[in-house]
C-alpha cells in the first residue's frame, strides 16, 4: 500500500497529562481517513501534530518519507469552528491561503472562483461570513482548504456544527472529492455513521492515553452508490461493531 | 410617524433626543435652577457671538496643540504599546500595572507633580492629556490582542502566515473592534484632560475663555465654551467611526461565531 502520511511513535504530553503515547499509523495515499473516538481521545491533538500546529513531545511525522517541522504547503486545514474572518468576505477569505503564499491578487481571486464555484457558492463572493449559514460558512472553509492545492486535507470534525440536512449533502460531497481529487484526506469526527460513510479507512482511537485500538477498512459497500451505502450490511455491521467497542469508553 | 421612512428613522431619532436635551437646558435656564445656569439660547447667542468676532477660533488655535498632540501621542503608542503587552506575557507583568494605576488615578492632583518637572508650557499639558487617553487605549489594545480567537491564529499558521503575517493581517484586524472602541474612550478622556490642563495648568485657549467668562460672571460664554468642546469631541468621535468602518467593513456586522 502507497503511503502518504505516516505518523511514527508519537507520544504528546501536556505537562503531567499524557494525551497521546506511542502512536504509529499510515494514511493510504488519495484515501480518505477517519480518525474516530471517544471525546478526550487526543484525536484533534494527533490532527494538529500532522498538521505542525502542535509540537509532538517525542516520535515524528513523515509526509512522502520526509519528516515535517511545521505547516507546510503539502497540506491545507479545514477548521471545526470554520475559522473564517469575519472582516473578510467569501472571495477574501477562500483565497487567504494563496494571498498568504504571495500569489498575485488577479491570479489567487481566479483559483478561489474556481473554487467558489466548486462547492457551490457562487454569487456569494461578495458576502460576509456572518451573512452566511453554518453550512455555507464551511463551504467557504473547504473551498480556502481546496485552493492552495495541497497533497493532504486535514478536516477538523468539519461537519459538527453543521446542520443535519446540510452534513449529509457534505458527506456525500465528501465521497466524490474523494473520488475526484487526487488526495489524501485525514478526517476528525466524533460521529461512528459519519466516519463509516465517508471513510476508506477508520482507525479507533481510545482515550487516556491515547492510543489507535483498531483499524477497520469497509470493503464492498463504497462502490453500491451513495444512496444505497446506508442500507448495506456491511455498512450496519461495522457501525455496530465500533459502538460495541467504544460504548464502554462512553461516560 | 407614518410619514417618517424607516431610512429617515435614525435621523428623526437623534434630532429628537437632540431637541428633548437643549429643551430642557432651555426650561432649566428659564426657571432658573440656579443663577449661573444660561439658557441654551443664550449660550448659543454667546457662541454666535465668538465665532464671529474670531475669539473662539483662536482660542481653538491654542487648545488644539496640545489635544491634537496629546492624543495622537497616545492613540500611535498606545496601540504599539498594547500590541507589545498583548503579544508577550512578559511585557504584560511589567506595564499592565503601570497602565491600571494611571488609569485610577486622580489626575488632578498630580498636576502639581507635573508642572514642577515639565514646567507650564506645552509639555505638562500635552502630559495631562496622555495620561487620560493612554491607559484605556493600552488596556483595551492589549487585552483585544490577547484574546484573538485561537483558531484563526491556527488557520493563519496552517496555511503558512509568517509571524508578520500573523499579526497584520489576522491579530490586528481581529481586534480592532475593540482597539477603536478603547480609542473613542481614550479620545473622548483626552478632551477632559485638555480642557483640565488649560484650567489647572495656565488658563489658555478654550479653558481660559472659560476661566476669564466664570470670572467675569459672563456665563453664556462659559457654557458656549464647554458646548463647544463636547460638539467637537462628537464630531471626532464620529469620524473615528466612519474610519473603522471603512476599514474593517464585515467587523461592522458581528462575528462568525455569533
Amino acid at each position: 500500500m502507497d503511503t502518504a502520511v505516516s505518523v511514527l511513535n508519537v507520544t504528546k504530553n501536556y505537562g503531567d497529562v499524557e494525551a497521546l503515547r506511542d502512536l504509529s499509523l499510515d494514511f493510504p495515499r488519495g484515501q480518505l481517513t477517519s480518525l474516530l473516538g471517544p471525546s478526550g481521545c487526543g484525536k484533534t491533538t494527533l490532527l494538529k501534530i500532522i498538521a505542525g500546529l502542535l509540537e509532538p513531545t517525542a516520535g515524528n511525522i513523515e509526509i512522502d518519507g520526509k519528516q515535517i517541522t511545521g505547516p507546510g504547503e503539502d497540506r491545507a486545514f479545514v477548521f471545526q469552528d470554520f475559522a473564517l474572518l469575519p472582516w473578510a468576505n467569501v472571495l477574501r477569505n477562500v483565497s487567504f491561503g494563496l494571498e498568504l503564499r504571495g500569489v498575485a491578487k488577479s491570479e489567487r481571486e481566479a483559483i478561489a472562483e474556481k473554487y467558489i464555484n466548486n462547492v457551490g457558492l457562487t454569487g456569494f463572493e461578495k458576502s460576509y461570513p456572518h451573512e452566511l449559514s453554518g453550512g455555507m460558512r464551511q463551504r467557504v472553509g473547504l473551498a480556502r482548504a481546496l485552493s492552495v492545492d495541497s497533497k493532504v486535507l486535514l478536516l477538523d470534525e468539519p461537519f459538527s456544527a453543521v446542520d443535519e440536512q446540510n452534513r449529509r449533502k457534505f458527506q456525500e460531497d465528501m465521497l466524490e472529492l474523494v473520488r475526484n481529487e487526487n488526495k489524501t484526506f485525514i478526517f476528525v469526527t466524533h460521529s461512528i455513521e459519519e466516519a463509516v460513510y465517508v471513510s476508506d479507512q477508520i482507525a479507533i482511537l481510545l482515550p487516556r492515553p491515547s492510543r489507535v485500538s483498531e483499524i477497520i477498512r469497509p470493503k464492498g459497500f463504497r462502490s453500491a452508490g451513495v444512496e444505497n451505502i446506508r442500507r448495506s450490511k456491511e455498512y450496519l455491521d461495522i457501525v455496530d461493531q465500533i459502538w460495541a467497542s467504544l460504548r464502554n469508553y462512553v461516560e | 410617524m407614518l410619514v417618517i421612512k424607516s431610512m429617515n428613522r435614525s435621523l428623526f431619532l437623534k434630532l429628537l433626543s437632540a431637541f428633548i436635551v437643549f429643551g430642557t437646558w432651555e426650561l432649566a435656564g428659564r426657571i432658573p435652577v440656579s443663577y449661573a445656569f444660561p439658557t441654551f439660547f443664550e449660550s448659543m447667542q454667546a457662541l454666535f457671538a465668538m465665532t464671529m468676532d474670531g475669539s473662539i477660533f483662536v482660542a481653538y488655535a491654542e487648545t488644539l496643540k496640545p489635544l491634537t498632540l496629546g492624543v495622537a501621542i497616545s492613540a500611535v503608542s498606545g496601540i504599539g504599546l498594547g500590541l507589545w503587552i498583548g503579544l508577550s506575557s512578559r511585557f504584560e507583568w511589567l506595564f499592565s500595572p503601570i497602565f491600571i494605576v494611571m488609569q485610577a488615578a486622580p489626575l488632578a492632583a498630580l498636576i502639581p507633580i507635573l508642572v514642577m518637572a515639565y514646567g507650564i508650557g506645552l509639555t505638562s499639558k500635552v502630559f495631562v492629556v496622555c495620561i487620560m487617553a493612554m491607559p484605556v487605549i493600552v488596556l483595551n489594545t492589549a487585552s483585544a490582542v490577547r484574546n484573538t480567537p485561537t483558531s484563526i491564529k491556527d488557520m493563519g499558521r496552517s496555511f503558512l502566515a509568517t509571524d508578520r503575517d500573523v499579526i497584520l493581517k489576522i491579530i490586528i484586524p481581529a481586534a480592532s473592534p475593540v482597539i477603536f472602541s478603547g480609542l473613542r474612550l481614550g479620545i473622548s478622556a483626552g478632551f477632559i484632560g485638555a480642557i483640565l490642563s488649560e484650567l489647572k495648568i495656565t488658563p489658555t485657549g478654550v479653558g481660559d475663555i472659560i476661566t476669564y467668562s466664570r470670572s467675569i460672571a459672563d456665563y453664556p460664554s462659559m457654557y458656549a465654551a464647554i458646548f463647544s468642546i463636547i460638539v467637537l469631541a462628537v464630531l471626532f468621535l464620529n469620524g473615528l467611526e466612519r474610519v473603522e468602518n471603512y476599514l474593517f467593513e464585515g467587523n461592522n456586522r458581528g462575528y462568525v461565531s455569533d
